[in-house]
C-alpha cells in the first residue's frame, strides 16, 4: 500500500486541479455573461476580453475581484461590469469603492466604523472635493506622498476609471440609446445640408441643427471619456487594421462614413435590453456580436477566449495550493522518516511546476513577450526558476531539502505576485524603452534567475541554521550536503547575476548611451554580484567555512530583496517602472528577520543543539 | 620589503576587503541618490579617489571612505598581481583565469570610459540642421566676429577658463577679457524687482538693467546650474585707458547675443552650452511620438533625419529610435527625449572609444564562470555516482 502513496497523492492533487477547472456556465434563464466576458475589446492599449477589464477594474477600485452587496449577495466581476456599462444607475448603488483611510473619510464628515466600501451614489456629492484634493496630491512626487495623499489620489483615480467605464458603451444616463442613434442618423442629412449652407454664407435653420448638435456633443463626450474601445476597424473600409475605436468615436465617424458600425448598433441594442431587464433580447444581440467578432476579428476573438480561459483557471492560485501540499508532504517525510512521502512531494511538485509553467506560458502567449516584463511577472518567474533548481537538487541529494525549498519559495513568490497584482492589468503594455524582446529575454531573464538562485541559497542556509540551532537533526553528513548545495547554488547565482548585470549594461549602452550610470537598479544588481564574489573569495581564502557560508548566504537574502524591491521604493532613477511603497514594512520585516537569523547563526557552536553531542562543523 | 608589499598587494584578503568596501560604497551611494542628484552622487562616491566629508568643494574636509576610482584601481592591481604570483596553466584553473581576464577588461574599460568618453546632446526641431552637439553641463563664452558674409569667426572660452578668473587674451581679438566674477549658479532679476539696495550687474548691455545674485548649486536630477559671469572688456594698450571700466553680464539665461564694439568693429557676445563641432550634419525631417491606442503610454519615439557628410560624400536618410541608435564615425546618437508638444527631438551624442570593452568582457567572463562551475559540477556528480556505486 505504501508503495502507492506517491501515486495516490498525485492523483488526489490532479483531481483537485480538475475540480477547480470547470468552466462557468451561463444561467439558463439569465443574461449570458459568459459570452459577454469573452468578447474582445481594446483597453489600455491591448486586446483583451471584457472578463479581464472587469477583473482588473474591480481590483483597482475595490481591491478584490468580487463584490459583496449589502444584502449579502456576491457578484462576480463580469456581473459588476455588465451593470456598470449597461445599467449605470443600478451599479451606482453598489458598494464598489474601498476607502480605508480615516482622513479621507473625515474629508466627507464620515467616521470610520466597520464599513470599508462605499457606493458611487454616496460619493457623488463630494466629487468636486475629491478631484481638487486628488489633484493636489497628484502634484506631489509619488515617493513623497503622505498616506492621506496616496489614498485620496487612488480614490480619485478609481472614480475616474469608474466614470470612464460607465460611459464606454452608452452614456450613463441613457434609456433608449439605440433610439438616440436612430434619431442622430435621421437628423444627419438635414443637419449636414444646413452646415454646408452656413459655409456659403446662407441662412441657417437653427432648429434643424440643434437636436443633431446636442447628440454630437453627447457622443463626443463619450468618445473622450471611454476607457474601453469595443469597435474594431471596419472590415469593409480602408485605414490601418489595428485601430479599434470607442462607441462615441465610431458614432462621430458615422458623419463621414454615412452609416453606423454594426458593432456600435448592436452594443446599443444589447445595452437597452439589459437596461430594460429583457434577457432574451440581450442574449440574442450579444450572440450576434460574438458571431460577428469570430467572423471579422478571428485573432482577437481567439486570444480573448484564451485569456478568458486563463482567467477562469487561475493557474497561479492552483499552483499555490499544490506547493502547500508538497511542503506538508516533505514535512511528513521528515517527521515520519518515510521515503514515500518524499517521493509523493516530488510528484506533487512536478504537477505544481506543470501548472505554474502553463500559467507562465499563457502569459507569454497572450503578451507576445518574454516572461518578465514587470515586478508582478518577476515574482512569478523567480518562483518558477527556483522550483526547477530545487527539483534538480532534490534529484541529486534525495533528502527532501530541495523539495522543501522549492515548495516554500514557489508558494511565497506566488503570494508576493498576488499582492503585486493590485495595481490592475498585469499584462500591461510596455514603455517604449522596454519594447525590445531581445533584451527582455536575455538581460531580464538572466538577472531574475540570479535572484532566484540567491533566494534558494538563502533558504538552504535558513534550513541549516534552524535545524542546527533548534533541533538535533543536523548531522555531520547533512550539514556537509547542505553546505555543498548552498555553495553550488551561490556559484550558479554568481554566473547568472554577473552575466545578467553586464547584459543590462550593454542594453543601457544600446538605448541610453552609457554602459553604467550608477542608477539604483544597476547598483542593486552590482551589490548581488559583489556579494557573491565576496562569499566565493572568502571561502577560497579559508576566511569562512560552513557556518560562515551560511551566515553570508542569509545576508544574500537581504541584498537580493533590496535589489529586487528596495531600490524601487527609493523613487529615483531610470528603472522606476515598478514603483511601489505599500510593501515597505514587509520588506523591512523580512530584512530584520534575516538579520536575526544571522545573529542566531553566529551563536557559538556549543549553543547549537545539533553540535552539543559530538564534533560539529568547524567555525 | 618589496616582497612583503607584493605579498599584501596580491593577497586574497585584500580582494575580500576591497570588495566589501565596494559593497558598502555602492549601497551608500545608492541611498544618497534619494537626497542628492545622481550626477552629484556619481562624482562624490564613484568617480573619486576618496569620499570627502563635508561634501562641499571648499574649506576644511577629511576623507572618510575610499572612493570608486581608488577601490577599482586597487582591485585591478590586486587582480593583476595575484595572477602574476599564482598563475599556473591547468584545466582546473582555466575558468578562473578567463573570468579574471574579463574582469580586468571591464575595470580598465570603465576607467577609460570615465576618462575619455564625451556626452553631449543635439536638439533638433523639424527642418533644422546642426553640425554640432551641445553639453548642457558645461558653458562657453563665445565671441563671434563678422569677418565674412557667410562665415563667422568664433572665439570660444570654456567655462573652466572663466572660472579660473584673471585676464584672457586671444590673437584673434583686439581686446582682452577680464573676468570680474564667475557665478556657478545664479539668479537674474530686473533691477526694480530686486530690492532697494540692488546694484546693476554690469555697466553695459542687458546687465545694466539686471541684478545678479549667487545661489547654491542645483541638486535635483533635472535642475541645472544657471551659470553667469561679469566680464570687463579691456582694450589693448594705447586705447583710452583713462575711461571707466566697461563691464558686461553674460549668462546662459540671456537668450540673444549682446553686441559690443571695439576698434571700429563689432562682435557678438554670448554665453551658451559648450559646442562640439562635427565634420557632418544632421537634419531632422520628422519626429514621431506614438502612444498605444486609448492610452498615454509611449510606444515609440523616432527621429527621421538626413545625415550629410561632404568629406565622405555621404548623404542619406537615417532613423533613430528607442534601442536603435545611429553609430557614425565613432559617435553614437541615441533617441534621448523630446520637447513638450513634440516640438523638437533631443538626441544624445556619445563618444566612447572603449564602448566595446564590456561586450568582449561579458563573453569572456561568462565562458570562464560556465567552464569553472561546470567543470567542478561534473566532477562532483561523477564522484557521487561512483560513491553510490560502491
Amino acid at each position: 500500500m505504501k508503495r502507492f502513496a506517491p501515486w495516490i497523492a498525485l492523483a488526489v492533487a490532479a483531481l483537485w486541479i480538475a475540480s477547480n477547472s470547470r468552466m462557468p456556465k451561463p444561467a439558463p434563464e439569465g443574461f449570458d455573461l459568459v459570452a459577454f466576458g469573452k468578447l474582445p475589446v481594446l483597453s489600455d492599449g491591448r486586446n483583451k476580453p471584457f472578463d479581464t477589464v472587469a477583473r482588473t477594474s474591480l481590483l483597482i477600485i475595490r481591491g478584490k475581484q468580487t463584490l459583496r452587496l449589502d444584502d449579502g449577495r456576491t457578484l462576480d466581476a463580469r456581473r459588476w461590469l455588465a451593470d456598470v456599462v449597461f445599467n449605470a444607475p443600478a451599479a451606482d448603488a453598489y458598494p464598489s469603492f474601498a476607502i480605508n483611510n480615516p482622513e479621507v473619510l473625515g474629508l466627507f464628515g464620515w467616521e470610520q466604523n466597520k464599513r470599508k466600501y462605499f457606493s458611487y451614489a454616496e460619493l457623488h456629492p463630494f466629487l468636486e472635493k475629491i478631484d481638487t484634493q486628488g489633484g493636489q496630491a497628484d502634484a506631489v512626487e509619488q515617493a513623497k506622498r503622505t498616506p492621506y495623499q496616496t489614498a485620496i489620489f487612488n480614490l480619485r483615480n478609481s472614480l475616474m476609471l469608474y466614470q470612464r467605464l460607465k460611459n464606454s458603451l452608452r452614456p450613463d444616463d441613457a434609456r433608449d440609446f439605440a433610439g438616440e442613434i436612430d434619431a442622430y442618423m435621421k437628423a444627419m442629412p438635414a443637419a449636414l445640408e444646413e452646415t454646408a449652407k452656413s459655409g456659403k454664407g446662407g441662412q441657417v435653420n437653427q432648429e434643424k441643427l440643434a437636436g443633431f448638435a446636442r447628440l454630437t456633443a453627447r457622443f463626443r463626450e463619450m468618445a473622450e471619456l471611454a476607457n474601453v474601445l469595443p469597435v474594431p476597424p471596419d472590415p469593409a473600409g480602408g485605414g490601418p487594421r489595428e485601430e479599434w475605436i470607442s462607441v462615441g468615436a465610431s458614432l462621430l465617424q458615422a458623419i463621414s462614413a454615412g452609416t453606423v458600425s454594426p458593432v456600435t448598433k448592436t452594443y446599443a441594442l444589447a445595452g437597452d435590453a439589459y437596461h430594460a431587464g429583457n434577457v432574451t433580447e440581450f442574449n440574442r444581440h450579444l450572440h450576434g456580436l460574438s458571431d460577428w467578432m469570430a467572423k471579422n476579428e478571428p485573432e482577437a476573438t481567439g486570444r480573448a477566449a484564451y485569456e478568458f480561459l486563463f482567467n477562469q483557471l487561475e493557474p497561479f492560485y492552483q499552483a499555490m495550493g499544490l506547493y502547500v501540499l508538497a511542503f506538508l508532504l516533505v514535512c511528513f517525510s521528515w517527521l515520519g522518516g518515510n521515503r514515500n512521502h518524499g517521493a509523493a512531494a516530488f510528484y506533487v511538485l512536478l504537477l505544481a511546476l506543470a501548472v505554474h509553467t502553463f500559467g507562465l506560458g499563457s502569459r507569454m502567449y497572450l503578451q507576445g513577450r518574454p516572461p518578465v516584463t514587470n515586478l508582478y511577472s518577476s515574482a512569478i518567474f523567480i518562483g518558477w526558476a527556483t522550483v526547477i533548481v530545487g527539483l534538480i537538487i532534490e534529484k541529486i541529494f534525495r533528502d527532501g531539502i530541495g523539495s522543501a525549498c522549492a515548495a516554500a519559495i514557489g508558494f511565497i513568490t506566488l503570494i508576493i505576485a498576488h499582492h503585486l497584482a493590485g495595481s490592475g492589468d498585469t499584462l500591461e503594455m510596455l514603455q517604449a524603452v522596454l519594447d525590445t524582446n531581445i533584451w527582455l529575454a536575455t538581460h531580464v531573464v538572466t538577472i531574475t534567475i540570479g535572484y532566484s538562485a540567491m533566494f534558494l541559497a538563502g533558504t538552504l542556509a535558513l534550513i541549516y541554521v534552524v535545524r542546527g540551532v533548534f533541533t538535533r537533526t543536523l548531522t555531520k553528513d547533512s550539514a556537509q550536503s547542505l553546505s555543498r548545495m548552498t555553495y553550488g547554488v551561490i556559484c550558479f547565482a554568481t554566473l547568472f547575476s554577473f552575466v545578467g548585470t553586464v547584459l543590462g549594461g550593454i542594453w543601457a549602452d544600446q538605448s541610453w548611451g552609457r554602459f553604467w550610470g550608477w542608477d539604483p537598479k544597476e547598483n542593486g544588481a552590482l551589490l548581488i554580484v559583489l556579494w557573491c564574489a565576496i562569499i566565493l573569495h572568502a571561502r577560497w581564502g579559508g576566511f569562512i567555512r560552513q557556518r560562515g557560508l551560511m551566515v553570508m548566504a542569509l545576508f544574500g537574502n537581504v541584498i537580493t530583496s533590496f535589489s529586487w524591491f528596495g531600490v524601487n521604493m527609493l523613487g529615483v532613477g531610470l528603472h522606476s517602472y515598478g514603483f511601489m511603497n505599500k510593501a515597505v514594512p514587509w520588506l523591512a520585516g523580512f530584512m530584520i528577520s534575516q538579520l536575526a537569523l544571522m545573529a542566531i547563526a553566529s551563536l557559538p557552536p556549543a549553543r547549537w543543539r545539533s553540535f552539543q553531542s559530538g564534533p560539529g562543523p568547524l567555525r | 620589503m618589496w616582497c612583503r608589499f607584493f605579498h599584501v598587494i596580491s593577497s586574497l584578503k585584500l580582494t575580500v576587503i576591497c570588495l566589501s568596501l565596494a559593497l558598502v560604497l555602492v549601497f551608500v551611494g545608492t541611498m544618497a541618490q534619494v537626497n542628492f542628484g545622481i550626477h552629484e552622487v556619481q562624482q562624490r562616491y564613484f568617480q573619486s579617489l576618496f569620499v570627502w566629508w563635508p561634501s562641499g568643494s571648499q574649506g576644511f574636509r577629511i576623507p572618510v571612505f575610499p572612493g570608486g576610482h581608488l577601490l577599482g584601481g586597487v582591485l585591478l592591481v590586486n587582480l593583476v598581481a595575484a595572477h602574476v604570483r599564482r598563475f599556473r596553466w591547468t584545466w582546473r584553473t582555466l575558468g578562473i583565469h578567463l573570468t579574471h581576464l574579463g574582469l580586468i577588461i571591464i575595470l580598465a574599460g570603465g576607467l577609460f570610459t570615465d576618462l575619455f568618453s564625451v556626452e553631449s546632446f543635439m536638439r533638433l526641431a523639424p527642418g533644422e540642421t546642426k553640425n554640432y552637439s551641445e553639453d548642457p553641463r558645461a558653458m562657453e563664452l563665445a565671441v563671434i566676429g563678422e569677418s565674412d558674409k557667410d562665415l563667422d569667426q568664433v572665439t570660444a572660452i570654456p567655462e573652466a577658463r572663466l572660472k579660473k578668473g584673471g585676464t584672457i587674451g586671444s590673437e584673434s581679438l583686439p581686446f582682452r577679457i577680464a573676468v570680474r566674477h564667475f557665478y556657478q549658479n545664479s539668479r537674474l532679476q530686473p533691477l526694480d524687482k530686486a530690492g532697494q539696495n540692488a546694484l546693476p550687474a554690469a555697466t553695459e548691455g542687458a546687465g545694466a538693467q539686471l541684478a545678479v545674485t549667487e545661489v547654491p548649486p542645483a541638486i535635483a536630477e533635472n535642475d541645472r546650474d544657471l551659470k553667469s559671469a561679469v566680464i570687463e572688456i579691456v582694450p589693448m594698450r594705447g586705447e583710452t585707458a583713462a575711461r571707466a571700466p566697461v563691464t558686461w553680464l553674460v549668462s546662459g539665461q540671456l537668450g540673444e547675443p549682446q553686441t559690443i564694439s571695439c576698434a571700429g568693429k563689432t562682435w557678438r557676445l554670448v554665453m551658451r552650452p559648450a559646442r562640439y563641432y562635427k565634420p557632418y550634419s544632421l537634419t531632422l525631417k520628422k519626429f514621431t511620438h506614438e502612444t498605444y491606442a486609448g492610452t498615454q503610454i509611449a510606444k515609440n519615439f523616432a527621429s527621421h533625419a538626413v545625415l550629410a557628410d561632404p568629406e565622405r560624400n555621404e548623404n542619406r536618410d537615417v532613423l533613430i529610435t528607442m534601442n536603435h541608435p545611429l553609430r557614425y564615425r565613432g559617435e553614437t546618437f541615441f533617441q534621448s527625449g523630446f520637447e513638450e508638444g513634440d516640438k523638437a527631438t533631443i538626441l544624445q551624442d556619445v563618444y566612447n572609444p572603449s564602448f566595446i570593452a564590456p561586450y568582449v568582457a561579458c563573453v569572456i567572463v561568462a565562458a570562464g564562470l560556465l567552464f569553472q562551475f561546470g567543470y567542478h559540477f561534473v566532477g562532483f556528480i561523477r564522484r557521487r555516482k561512483t560513491g553510490h556505486a560502491q
